[in-house]
């Protein structure tokens, strides 16, 4: 430290104001303003001290009354609702955080001016100051409303999900007829220990994972397949060709989910009556038996994603330099083996992270599990659908069965999984990140 | 065929039949998708133009085709299809311009401006953005029904415009990114103020992204099903997708060739407009994120 006051007093010899103590600025900063006022910056303060006191006699009240009843969650059956007890609650964490950053940031502001005075700083006038503040608060004024929109249409109903998972609110524990209470781990362990629950929590995610690895596996392999092949530069048309090979992706999702849970129907399907009976004599179940519904919703779902992939696979296929394979003929390579040392190390370095959200996008793919028999066909001795995957689940339990609770437990699960995948995903923003790549 | 494995393996073709051999196996691997690929769009479009309503009787021989289905969804007045279309362009229009306005701004602060807590805000939105909003549907169910927003047009718009923000920010901030700044900064010497440069400098180069911002934020209605499922009950309320799919969930085989011609409708505009941006597309969503 004393070579950089050194060196600062080497630089501002004139101006320096060794007395200006930035700890001194820093401390009369725990009551908002008063750092500012210490640093000479008269209306700065004024205004923080007015913005702090208004928000603190405003807000005092609501946020102790809300984190009380955040506790309590009401105690008055019919009266109270605890529903709104806990998003009182929740826009109270939100603001005290917000308190809290607000404040922090005053005490910081104070301490870095001071430092800047001792060394030799001068505020400028009036109107200087005033285009200096808008110049820094702009920013924040451009990201604020959509801030906020996040705030409440996100992270509001992110945060009220992983506090619902600890209550008891279910079908015959609803609030405004009753009080919730919190349970603590209960519900998860509930899920882990009853019967029924758990029989059908561990067949569901073992049915999940599956269904990611094996659906979003073959669309890849698919894609990659196809896109090898029309990257031949024998073949004619190859623009068509793309085109439809691309259309699948372009038909909206539900569309085609929807014909195709009519194709596949048991009684009435042309895939049943054009195809199957008249080729072997005998029809298929395919949404009356769970696995030829497993079998079939993967291939829906192959014929649904491939597209996409083999369209990024295509473009970076074609990048590819062509020294790559001459050098490759030259030493007498197969096509196996320049596969395998050429084509595939360059389509996996270049796509591997959208590949990643693939999967993560067929882990939490409803509008497949839903429209095509609707998790069905039901199984004996569990609460799910034998196709059910834990996000349609989640999805049953809400609006069939009114376990709120529980479906808040196992979303909670559904976000740590995903989290773990965004982990993945961030070490390779971090590995590009260096500005601008995001 | 077998033969002809056979005699490759044994090398019995010049260099030159092997390879129109090749080729001609590609051609047939790719005619088997063509038909594969087509034949569920071919047989809902043909299901789409048959008189008779009813799947068991349905024939796909263009002999008797017709454009009763469609006509009925326009003109019969039991037929919601022009309501739900008048609600999802309601919903679709707000949306686009909310969320496009909102998305610039945001991606304008973090393309242009290094602030406290960037990076933080940063992360918060590549975190954001892996969770799709459907994951709190308990939450935004109850929520929704407590204040009163649940069975309401804007209680879904909101929820789209929020949930869109991070990703569509990740999209324009990634195009702003690529625009020199020394563009900025010279008007910022002319004195230009910050909104002058934002609105007569970056917002016309930035065009390009903001139309497939708008155009994809206008488009996403017309084909989500979930969100809508969740939040409207009414038929009245119902927009296109939902609205739909209750055809063929009320009395399956009776509705499905009305199903199928109302999305025929929906599917081919969607299609053309997919097919024809489609390297905009999955480039830009490739370096944004995928399509939730």
């Amino acid at each position: 430290m004393p070579t950089d006051e050194n060196k600062n007093k080497f630089e501002h010899p004139v101006n320096a104001n060794l007395d200006h103590s930035p700890k001194k600025a820093m401390l009369l900063s725990l009551i908002p303003g008063m750092g500012q006022i210490y640093n000479k910056r008269l209306i700065k303060g004024i205004i923080i001290f007015v913005l702090f006191a208004a928000f603190t006699v405003m807000m005092v009240e609501f946020i102790a009354s809300g984190l009380q009843g955040l506790i309590t969650l009401g105690t008055e059956p019919r009266i109270d609702d605890s529903r709104v007890f806990l998003i009182e609650g929740i826009l109270a964490i939100i603001f005290t955080v917000f308190y809290g950053v607000f404040y922090y940031f005053n005490i910081q502001d104070a301490k870095i001016e001071a430092r800047r005075i001792r060394d030799g700083w001068r505020a400028g006038t009036v109107m200087e100051n005033f285009r200096n503040a808008w110049d820094t608060a702009f920013p924040y004024v451009l990201i604020g409303p959509g801030f906020m929109l996040l705030i409440f249409v996100v992270i509001l109903p992110l945060l009220f999900m992983a506090f619902l998972a600890f209550t008891n609110y279910n079908l015959y524990n609803a609030p405004p007829r009753n009080i919730l209470q919190w349970v603590g781990f209960d519900n998860f362990v509930r899920l882990v220990t009853i019967g029924e629950w758990r029989t059908t929590f561990f067949s569901v995610l073992s049915w999940t994972l599956t269904w990611t690895f094996v659906a979003t596996t073959l669309s890849i392999a698919l894609a990659m397949f196809l896109a090898i092949l029309t990257n031949d530069k024998r073949l004619k048309g190859t623009r068509i060709i793309r085109t439809v090979l691309i259309l699948p992706w372009a038909v909206p999702g539900f569309v085609t989910i929807i014909i195709f849970s009519a194709l596949f129907n048991d009684n009435f399907g042309a895939i049943n009556t054009d195809i199957i009976m008249p080729l072997f004599g005998t029809s298929i179940p395919w949404m009356s038996s769970v696995m030829w519904s497993r079998i079939a919703i993967i291939m829906i779902q192959v014929w649904l994603g491939f597209p996409y992939v083999y369209a990024l696979f295509s473009g970076v296929l074609k990048g590819i330099s062509d020294d790559w394979y001459e050098a490759a003929d030259m030493d007498g390579a197969t096509k196996w083996q320049k596969f395998i040392n050429i084509t595939f190390p360059h389509l996996m370095f270049a796509t591997g992270p959208i590949l990643l959200t693939q999967y993560t996008f067929n882990f939490n793919n409803f509008n497949i599990i839903y429209l095509f028999n609707e998790g069905g066909p039901a199984v004996r001795g569990q609460s799910a659908g034998g196709t059910d995957i834990l996000i349609s689940w989640v999805y049953n339990l809400t609006f069939t069965n009114s376990q709120y609770s529980m479906a808040a437990a196992i979303s909670l699960i559904l976000g740590l999984i995903v989290a773990t995948f965004a982990f993945f995903q961030f070490r390779r923003s971090r590995s590009f990140k260096d500005e601008g790549n995001f | 065929m077998s033969k002809l494995f056979e005699r490759m393996q044994k090398k019995q073709f010049t260099r030159k039949q092997r390879s129109k051999i090749e080729v001609g196996l590609i051609y047939l691997i790719i005619a088997i998708m063509f038909v594969i690929i087509f034949y569920p769009l071919f047989w809902a479009f043909a299901i789409s133009m048959n008189t008779s309503s009813n799947l068991y009787t349905a024939s796909l021989s263009p002999e008797n085709w017709s454009l009763d289905n469609y006509i009925w969804l326009f003109t019969n007045p039991r037929s919601d299809y022009l309501l739900w279309y008048r609600n999802t362009l309601f919903v679709s229009s707000v949306v686009t311009v909310v969320t496009t306005l909102l998305v610039s701004f945001t991606a304008y602060a973090f393309s242009r401006y290094r602030f406290r807590g960037r990076t933080y805000g940063l992360y918060a939105f590549l975190l954001l953005q892996m969770f799709p909003v459907l994951m709190a549907m308990v939450a935004l169910f109850i929520l929704l029904n407590t204040i009163g927003l649940l069975d309401n047009l804007w209680g879904l718009i909101l929820i789209y415009i929020g949930g869109g923000i991070p990703m569509n920010s990740f999209l324009v901030k990634g195009y702003l990114d690529t625009l020199p700044k020394s563009l900025d900064e010279s008007a910022k010497m002319d004195g230009a103020g910050h909104f002058r440069i934002f609105f007569q400098i970056l917002l016309p180069l930035a065009k390009p992204i903001l139309s497939v911002v708008a155009l994809f934020n206008f488009m996403a209605p017309f084909m989500d099903f979930i969100l809508p499922r969740i939040v409207l009950r009414s038929p009245e309320n119902f927009t296109l997708a939902l609205g739909l799919y209750n055809f063929v969930n009320a009395q399956f085989s009776n509705n499905f060739s009305r199903f199928a011609a109302g999305a025929v409708l929906i599917a081919i505009p969607i299609a053309s407009v997919y097919l024809v941006l489609q390297k905009y597309l999955i480039s830009g969503l490739a370096s944004g994120a995928t399509k939730g």
